[in-house]
């Protein structure tokens, strides 16, 4: 039961997020609950402090949308916490679609799909960055918040929320596309969000730290990582992870069984020494 | 064979650096274009909904589209579950909030709570306040328009269903009295309705008791025409005043230079 807890503490505790997340914000519109209000693109949290998504408020900029002062502070208020806590860790611990790309690639290991499909990826990872810059020009050609109206995160999310119409269908598509056409297809190659999350994640305080001297190269890190480039420095030498890529997840923590990965405060003098 | 295919293999020279950059360049704009066109082309398609009704205070419908965040704040304010936001599978603007008169209106709330909670002014509170204070009798969610054809009380059936279910009562909707030529003893009670006091609430096209409504609500823009800035209302004084910063253009078509003979007579060259 300790093993089963060490080995999986972080995953047990971001499903705990991810579940309480949709419970609060379902009750607020099914039962009048006022802890979290709204959805993941704006959301008022005890009545009072709003929270908005920083993306989608970028679009509507693009736009050419007026932007309220309510909407400014939401931004504000979700970029300073997700510069704390790592900006992907939106991805893995707030996420919905989270849930339904873990269990694709969970899927894909326990099936060795990988094997069949060769390791050569057809997509870049840098992808995401190309579809952010295009979402925002389509945003600012066409006057409306672009990926707000194909975004799957949002449909899922809302679906859940306030009714989900032919949102399973999303969910689906998502689920087959990581299972069977891209590893990591959606949440580490298209989703512009996380592309979002990345670029501001570059800044944020915690990050994964090796610890090189106990590395055994067992790699189990890189196998369960779903950024794995992130890693670069296992087995190589004493780094915190600081590519914005990472999520937060904290996977490579719980499967390390010697002790060479763990959570850590960023330290910014030595990282103005290392140029990072 | 296939010593022949390694020859062409050998052959190839590897492409030069300046080769891949230009290459790799022209894929990467290539593709961004074509994914951009699709992407532009489903988004016009997909908020492409001139029907839908809105919430009390939503912005122009081009603007909303571009300043709504979809958050739903506004759904779960309204105490009647009037509004719903867009689900994929409703063909309306994803995420959106709208509702359905018919199945249930906007009961107008005087103290309008789906209003304020909105965190980006798509829904905008200066719209339905009069001198500070919130005002739901000049909402404008659409404009409610009676289809005379199978509205019962236009054929003579006593029925005043509308009449009574608008909250503006006596007012956005009233009732023209004329004379039943058919049965030469009774009255015609037909509603018409107010154009500039209804706020396209719905109440109305849910009371009707026709099987499918015949009083129903549009939006403004499409419910109603537009006479043009040349008709002016000569018995209006503020209309008139149109007039006093008037130009005038005129213009002269070129006389034709054939007779008149000639031009009948064109064109019959054949017979």
């Amino acid at each position: 039961m300790a093993t089963l807890w060490n080995n999986y503490r972080y995953l047990i505790l971001r499903r705990l997020v991810q579940i309480s997340l949709l419970v609060l914000y379902f009750g607020a519109n099914a039962w009048g609950w006022i802890i979290l209000q709204g959805n993941l693109s704006s959301s008022r949290i005890f009545d009072f402090v709003p929270m908005s998504d920083p993306y989608a408020a970028l679009q509507m900029l693009a736009a050419g949308a007026v932007l309220s002062l309510d909407l400014l502070l939401g931004v504000a208020i979700a970029t300073v916490f997700y510069l704390l806590i790592g900006g992907r860790a939106f991805c893995s611990w707030v996420c919905p679609i989270n849930m339904i790309t873990d269990a694709a690639n969970f899927l894909r290991r326990k099936l060795d799909i990988d094997r069949v499909q060769g390791i050569r990826q057809p997509a870049s990872r840098n992808l995401r960055y190309w579809i952010l810059a295009l979402s925002l020009v389509i945003s600012f050609v066409m006057g409306v918040t672009a990926f707000e109206f194909v975004s799957p995160i949002s449909m899922v999310h809302r679906g859940i929320v306030f009714g989900l119409g032919f949102g399973w269908a999303a969910m689906l598509i998502i689920f087959l596309f990581d299972l069977f056409v891209l590893k990591n297809g959606w949440c580490g190659h298209v989703c512009p969000l996380g592309g979002f999350y990345s670029l501001l994640g570059k800044f944020s305080l915690i990050r994964v730290h090796h610890q090189e001297e106990n590395c055994t190269l067992c790699m189990k890190c890189k196998i369960v990582c779903p950024e794995h480039q992130v890693l670069h420095m296992v087995g190589k030498e004493s780094l915190s992870v600081l590519s914005g890529e990472c999520t937060n997840c904290a996977r490579c923590i719980e499967v390390c069984d010697d002790d060479a990965l763990g959570f850590s405060i960023r330290k910014l003098a030595q990282n103005k020494k290392t140029g990072e | 064979m296939s010593e022949n295919k390694h020859e062409i293999k050998k052959k190839k020279e590897p492409l030069s650096d300046r080769r891949k950059f230009i290459l790799n360049m022209a894929r990467g704009v290539g593709l961004a274009t074509m994914g951009g066109f699709i992407w532009s082309a489903y988004i016009d398609e997909a908020t492409a909904s001139s029907l839908l009704l809105r919430p009390p205070g939503a912005i122009k419908e081009n603007d909303f589209l571009k300043t709504c965040i979809k958050c739903g704040l506004c759904v779960e304010a309204c105490p009647y579950d009037t509004l719903l936001l867009a689900k994929p599978g409703d063909n309306k603007p994803l995420g959106t909030p709208y509702f359905i008169a018919r199945d249930m209106p906007c009961y107008m709330c005087p103290d309008i709570p789906c209003v304020p909670v909105c965190p980006t002014g798509a829904l905008d509170e200066a719209s339905v306040t009069t001198n500070g204070v919130l005002d739901i009798k000049i909402a404008d969610m659409g404009v409610a328009v009676i289809d005379s054809n199978s509205c019962i009380a236009f054929w003579g059936i006593q029925c005043d269903a509308c009449y009574r279910a608008c909250p503006i009562l006596g007012e956005a909707i009233t009732i023209e009295y004329s004379k039943n030529e058919r049965t030469g003893k009774h009255a015609f009670m037909k509603p018409v309705i107010q154009s500039d006091v209804c706020t396209g609430c719905g109440m109305c096209e849910r009371a009707c008791v026709t099987e499918k409504a015949s009083i129903f609500v549009l939006p403004r823009e499409v419910a109603q025409g537009k006479a043009g800035s040349h008709y002016v209302k000569g018995w209006d004084k503020e209309d008139e005043k149109r007039l006093e910063n008037a130009t005038s253009k005129t213009t002269t078509t070129e006389l034709s230079k054939d007779s008149a003979i000639d031009s009948l007579n064109d064109g019959l060259e054949g017979y």
